[in-house]
């Protein structure tokens, strides 16, 4: 035989294996349903929901007549009338503010002393008491309005009483903080997308997951690695076949999650809370190109430990604790923000995160970022395929029973 | 042409087989007979190179297996125990997988395809997926998938295991077909009257051992038993593991 020809001959087999992996798969529907269209769609669907409802709510609390019990309104009628104008609808007073607040029958309760109108006529400081439970977070920025708008009427009427005295309305305030927020409309949307790379690792790690099951733990346990490592294919082809099918699996599935986020981030309403979100071509291809070498990682992780298992359903429930492993990297960045040093972008999973989220908040993935990334896990990629064809080659791999 | 020359495998300090050693010539049917867990399936598995033996040799056709496993394994067609196809591709698309394993070209393919599928009378199921075949329906498939290359030496464990008396039959013309022109056919089997009745050559084996390697008559000879089964069973030593 030629060199040649033995060469077709070789990537003929691996060819055949990825063929035949694909198209027995494509028949299988729970493979089809969990590969292409639960897995990738699920997220994004998911994530546009929540993101809806948090920002709807949070424009809701903003623009909407804030209905607040006042007790004693009739002493401070001027008190009142600002409230109003800053949007709240003053309540008939209740008998308990604390019960009210605590058992949900109100946000927040104002209570203003029957003395009030005799210590303002001294020009005495008075005391207006605001009820609320801060364990009920959704009241938080309702509590936060009524509350700067009582102070900001308070500094308004102390600066008339300094005025009326001839003096100017600063000396009360020798100090003033100016507050200078350096985030970018982008840099407000990450706090909100933080899970975001967890969701395409998920993604990547679902839609292989049927596939590496099926190819390893099904086929032994359906009895069909036998036959077909009496073949004359050397095994570690067979495995390159195999991983070429669930990389094309999980691939797949990520492209489609990627185009469905950057179809339903037209609908995420990102402008109203002052952010900008780009889920485009461009942040889907820097995606894509980050995830290149992590697909491999995790196909031949995924048939790795596939293969230990001794049937489909402990390879099941293997794959679904390792599914948690991609959490971590998201978990520790969400809950101890580091700053990024250089070596954490060779990290897998890690490296994707950072590159995702320096993406997502504007300033780009830097061509030596990029090269650590795909470079740090693709030896680690490699390293799991060579573990992953060393126990192909072991004798117990093909027998079942 | 297999030989096999003091073959040892060991699977803790269980020994599975403990010296086995005989030759399958070209032309004959030779059959491997011994009770449940003599060493059979493991003797087999070592010849087309699934398991490595800790001792001994396997040749076929003169290549050791040890040496060159690829090349012993393009002269064999197996069909292992484990029968094991593809339930979500039809009995075509199992037959092609593996000649295209084989590297066989789509003529050859072709052509060898339908020598097999009249042989084995198998043309009315060729296009369903082999999800919810007959035992019989599965041995065939299996089988064609085995021979699509055109082996010279041919490996068959325990072919007709949950046949019926129709494919039985159907089966062993095949054998004998596959004999007639020219190849070696091993078979292992633990029934003995299927032994009797196909076999040139009988290899007995019994607790990981051959204790005996004749022809049929010369075993009946050598017992100074007429009846087969009483000769099997005194060569044993024992009627456990044995089907009549």
């Amino acid at each position: 035989m030629s060199a040649a020809t033995s060469k077709v001959r070789r990537a003929g087999a691996v060819l055949t294996v990825f063929l035949k992996e694909v198209r027995e798969n494509l028949r299988d529907r729970r493979t089809l349903t969990g590969a292409f269209l639960t897995g990738p769609l699920l997220g994004p669907l998911l994530f546009v929901l929540l993101i809806n409802v948090q920002v709807n709510r949070e424009l809701d609390k903003a623009d909407q007549p804030l209905h607040v019990p006042v007790i004693g309104a009739q002493y401070a009628p001027h008190l009142v009338d600002a409230l109003k104008q800053g949007g709240i609808v003053p309540e008939p007073a209740v008998a308990d503010p604390g019960a009210a607040v605590r058992q949900q029958d109100a946000d927040a309760v104002l209570r203003i002393a029957a003395d009030y109108g005799a210590a303002w006529r001294k020009g005495e400081p008075v005391q207006v008491e605001l009820f609320y439970d801060s364990s009920r977070r959704d009241t938080g920025s309702a509590v936060e309005r009524l509350g700067k708008l009582v102070e900001n009427y308070a500094r308004q009427q102390g600066a008339m009483r300094l005025v009326a005295r001839g003096l100017a309305p600063g000396t009360a305030w020798p100090v003033q903080v100016a507050r200078r927020d350096q985030a970018t409309p982008q840099s407000r949307a990450v706090l909100m997308f933080a899970m975001l790379p967890y969701f395409f690792v998920i993604t990547l790690f679902l839609g292989g997951m049927y596939l590496a099951i099926d190819l390893t733990a099904g086929e032994r346990e359906r009895q069909s690695l036998e036959p077909l490592f009496a073949n004359p294919v050397a095994r570690w082809k067979i495995l390159v076949g195999k991983l070429a099918a669930i990389c094309v699996f999980s691939l797949a599935s990520l492209a489609i999650t990627l185009l469905a986020f950057a179809v339903v981030g037209r609908f995420i309403p990102a402008a109203k809370l002052g952010m900008e979100l780009d889920l485009g071509w461009h942040f889907a291809g820097t995606v894509l190109l980050l995830m290149l070498p992590l697909v491999l990682l995790l196909a031949s992780l995924q048939t790795l430990v596939a293969a230990f298992a001794k049937s489909y359903r402990e390879a099941q429930t293997y794959l679904s604790l390792l599914m948690m492993v991609p959490l971590i990297p998201s978990l520790v960045l969400s809950f101890l923000p580091v700053k990024a040093q250089a070596w954490m972008y060779a990290v897998p999973l890690l490296g994707q995160n950072l590159g995702i989220m320096q993406q997502l908040r504007g300033d780009g993935v830097s061509g030596e970022q990029f090269a650590l990334c795909l470079a740090g896990t693709l030896v680690a990629a490699l390293f799991a395929v060579g573990v992953t064809a060393q126990l192909y080659r072991s004798e117990k791999l093909a027998i079942s029973g | 042409m297999i030989e096999v020359r003091d073959l040892h495998k060991a699977f803790g300090s269980v020994k599975a087989v403990d010296g086995v050693g005989f030759t399958a010539r070209d032309g004959e049917i030779t059959g491997l007979l011994g009770p449940n867990g003599a060493g059979k399936t493991t003797t087999l598995r070592m010849l087309y190179t699934l398991m490595a033996p800790d001792r001994g040799q396997v040749l076929v056709d003169g290549i050791d297996a040890a040496a060159d496993p690829l090349a012993v394994r393009r002269t064999l067609g197996v069909l292992p125990d484990a029968r094991g196809l593809y339930k979500r591709l039809t009995a075509r698309e199992n037959i092609e997988y593996f000649a295209r394993l084989h590297g066989l070209d789509e003529a050859t393919l072709r052509s060898r395809h339908e020598a097999l599928v009249d042989a084995l009378e198998m043309r009315d199921i060729l296009d369903r997926r082999t999800e919810g075949f007959s035992q019989g329906q599965r041995v065939k498939t299996a089988i064609a998938r085995a021979l699509i290359h055109d082996p010279r030496n041919v490996i068959l464990d325990e072919p007709t295991n949950g046949l019926d008396v129709m494919a039985t039959r159907g089966l062993r013309r095949f054998m004998q077909q596959l004999r007639d022109e020219g190849r070696c056919v091993l078979f292992s089997s633990h029934i003995m009257q299927e032994v009797a009745a196909l076999c040139d050559r009988i290899v007995v084996i019994a607790h990981g051992r051959v204790v005996a390697d004749e022809t049929p008559d010369a075993l009946r000879a050598q017992t100074g038993e007429t009846n087969l089964e009483d000769a099997f069973v005194k060569i044993i030593g024992s009627e456990e593991g044995l089907a009549a």
